[in-house]
């Protein structure tokens, strides 16, 4: 009986507590999937608050997210994806549109969180990111190097870090073979002017501006790690906390983490500034990527009703301010701090760098790319020969997936 | 024993094989001759993403797969005969770079490559890990019987921990500035980077696939020891043996069908070889035929998956399996049907 009393008494005490941190008491089981990083966690956290929710944080969510929407009932209500990820999701049609919902509980979205597609609602962005260029301030001051703001420049400056040895390693990359190091290209070819696909769905890198992009990489590995095709974005983050890597082009998302004291030997000495240009005049070299929720499809409307409004519950202010460096946030309330300032200036420059190109081709593409473009790095294969394998091997999966005849 | 009790114990077996070993292969087999496509329509498409401050949109052409009333996507499923095999094999790139003679040429090609490394990193384990096998078999049949339990255990650690694990410590040990890269860069005076180029890899994964699979080799060796003939051995010392001439006439020919054994799991063990591949992050370097078929299987971010290719090449690793088995199996049976005489 007084066993009872005491677990009645926690219950009500930790609805109490919930009750303090969320406006409202959520009464419908929900469930999400999403990637795992501290953005994600922030938001989940929040939505906890309510009650009755689950969320899955897996950096493998992107594997798993097509077959579980696509299940009927789906297996998550709430799905976390970026510009990358929806792609597979919004061509099987497996994530409603949310205009009804924003309306009745998106009150505080900005339009600028509202990813349409042909005019519909289809989800709702609640962060960007972007690879751009982080640099140790300190090692930069100390031997006289301007901030660089092309990738010429940023090999001038990895010569004289080189030369002064501060560093074990003047420069990190995130070229780990496959995705990674495809992604490297992606940022790198429009910078050149490059276009990935001819009308008819055939790829176009095989051109001058991809030549000149493979030069552009090629030249890095002077400068990096030679272990540099294992290195990942998680690799680079902790060269850089260990003070052995001066300059990287690197996640926005990873900026918080160089001045966690937890982890960090760097604290206060990594400065942002805009991904690097390939040409003085073009584009910053890298692609604009967003993060945000869909809500499924296949889920009664009273379940997408109650997921979206927890949505939205985890997407308010007061989270933002409980992680404002966790991430470039779209919503408001959001405070952009010094290590926001390399982000803002990618996505502001003048040209812009274009939003990661996500259709089914790409995906097609982005496999080539991985697969092909170590045998370059590693000197097996010139860069003529590498373009003509990316082609081909882009050509013989497409033409499995019936994008091309 | 009765032909219903042999049922009884037996079918239960036979059942979960047929259900999960051969139908999975029967449509593997079918699959490989067949593409699975959606069915496509270019529309064109305004998409709307956020900008910092303002929202960019742009309408474009976009290939999109068509979907039905029921809101499943449209599929076809046509046979295509040997292509997928062709597109996994590569063959006209293969005899091209034969008649350039250019090896590095074929090293280009992914099954290829695959293959280079899958078979000899199958052939070159074989003989260390039935050499180790052995020789720690030997080493603990004639320690003193007090420390023979601290030995046996401590030789059996490795075959304990799970492939994926052991890999990732490996390469946790000498990535970077890793605690054993770090401890022959203090030897050598020199920088050494076991990830950057792919001999050293390879090393590594030999070492690796030696340490976890020899204990095995022990085990069963170290029960075959148990049952060598004492007198044969007896006599061939009152006859002058040398150890080494005991083990080459009496140890080992009396082992040899569990040599055989041993070749025979390793060998189907080893051509399956992916979680070195994985562990390490090798990719850039070297690849395997596993790893192949996986890379094929693995959804990309547009969720496009190459099944048929994906069935075409793991049909190909169990056509090389059964190849490389041939020759151990042709000698059992041969054994097996000499002793019935």
């Amino acid at each position: 009986m007084f066993l009872k009393k005491i677990a009645l008494a926690g219950l009500v005490s930790l609805l109490g507590s919930a009750a303090m941190a969320c406006s409202y008491q959520n009464e419908v089981p929900v469930k999400s999937l999403s990637a795992g990083f501290e953005a994600w966690k922030a938001v989940t956290d929040a939505m906890a608050e309510c009650g009755n929710f689950q969320a899955e944080l897996d950096q493998e969510f992107r594997t798993k997210q097509p077959a579980a929407f696509e299940a009927n009932p789906s297996l998550y209500q709430i799905g976390g994806v970026s510009n990358g990820t929806i792609t597979p999701l919004l061509n099987a049609g497996t994530i409603r549109p949310l205009d009804d919902l924003v309306e009745k509980y998106g009150q505080n979205l900005s339009p600028n969180q509202l990813i349409r597609i042909n005019g519909q609602i289809m989800a709702v962005a609640m962060m960007v990111n972007t690879q751009h260029l982080m640099y140790r301030s300190d090692i930069l001051a100390d031997l006289g190097i301007d901030t660089p703001t092309t990738w010429d420049e940023v090999y001038a400056a990895a010569e004289k870090i080189k030369e002064a040895g501060v560093v074990d390693y003047p420069l990190g990359a995130t070229m780990k073979s496959g995705w990674n190091i495809a992604q490297e290209f992606v940022n790198m070819y429009p910078g050149h002017g490059g276009k990935f696909f001819n009308d008819d769905n055939t790829t176009a890198v095989n051109s001058d501006a991809g030549l000149a992009s493979l030069e552009t990489m090629k030249k890095a590995l002077d400068y990096t790690d030679p272990e540099v095709l294992v290195s990942d974005s998680t690799y680079v983050q902790q060269q850089f906390q260990q003070g052995k890597i001066a300059m990287a082009n690197l996640w926005a998302s990873r900026a918080g983490a160089m001045n966690d004291e937890a982890e960090s030997q760097v604290v206060g000495k990594v400065a942002m500034a805009a991904a690097p240009k390939a040409v003085a005049d073009g584009a910053p070299a890298t692609t604009l990527w967003w993060d945000g929720i869909v809500i499924a499809k296949n889920i009664s409307d009273e379940e997408a009703d109650a997921a979206f409004r927890l949505a939205m519950e985890g997407l308010d202010i007061e989270m933002v301010q409980g992680a404002n460096d966790a991430a470039i946030w779209l919503v408001g309330g959001y405070e952009p701090t010094d290590i926001a300032t390399g982000a803002i200036e990618t996505a502001t420059a003048n040209p812009a760098p274009p939003a990661y190109p996500s259709t089914t081709q790409m995906g097609l593409l982005h496999t080539a790319l991985g697969n092909e473009l170590p045998a370059f790095l590693t000197g097996e294969r010139d860069a003529a020969a590498t373009l003509i394998a990316i082609e081909e091997a882009y050509t013989t999966s497409a033409k499995e997936a019936g994008v091309l005849k | 024993m009765k032909f219903k009790t042999f049922a009884a114990f037996v079918g239960p077996s036979v059942f979960m094989m047929l259900l999960f070993i051969a139908a999975p292969l029967v449509s593997v087999f079918i699959q490989s001759f067949q593409v699975t496509q959606p069915i496509l329509e270019q529309i064109e498409v305004e998409t709307c993403t956020p900008g910092f401050l303002t929202q960019t949109c742009t309408t474009e052409i976009k290939t999109v797969p068509v979907l039905d009333e029921a809101g499943k996507t449209v599929t076809e499923t046509r046979w295509v005969g040997l292509q997928s095999y062709r597109n996994v094999l590569q063959m006209d790139k293969f005899w091209s770079a034969v008649g350039n003679g250019s090896w590095n040429q074929i090293m280009q090609i992914d099954f290829w490559k695959a293959l280079r490394f899958t078979l000899s990193f199958t052939l070159l384990t074989l003989p260390l890990v039935i050499g180790v096998g052995l020789a720690i078999a030997l080493a603990v049949n004639n320690a003193t019987r007090s420390i023979r339990g601290p030995i046996i255990f401590i030789s059996l650690l490795p075959f304990i921990i799970t492939p994926v694990i052991g890999s990732l410590s490996i390469y946790w040990l000498f990535v970077g500035d890793g605690i054993l890269t770090a401890m022959m860069e203090r030897w050598s005076g020199q920088n050494i980077s076991m990830f950057a180029q792919a001999w050293t890899i390879e090393l590594l994964m030999y070492f690796y696939r030696v340490w976890h699979v020899a204990p095995f080799a022990f085990v069963i060796f170290y029960a075959g020891l148990q049952t060598v003939n004492m007198d044969t051995l007896e006599s061939a010392v009152i006859d002058g043996a040398s150890r080494w001439e005991r083990l080459r006439h009496v140890i080992v020919p009396h082992l040899m069908p569990l040599i055989i054994f041993i070749a025979l799991i390793h060998l189907m063990d080893c051509y399956r070889v992916f979680d070195e591949i994985v562990g390490f992050r090798s990719q850039a370097h070297v690849i395997s035929l596993q790893w192949l078929t996986f890379d094929f299987m693995t959804p990309d971010d547009a969720g496009n998956r190459a099944m048929s290719r994906a069935s075409a090449s793991s049909m190909l690793t169990m056509i090389g399996i059964v190849l490389l088995l041939i020759i151990p199996l042709r000698r059992t049976w041969r054994d097996h049907k000499g002793s019935a005489h």
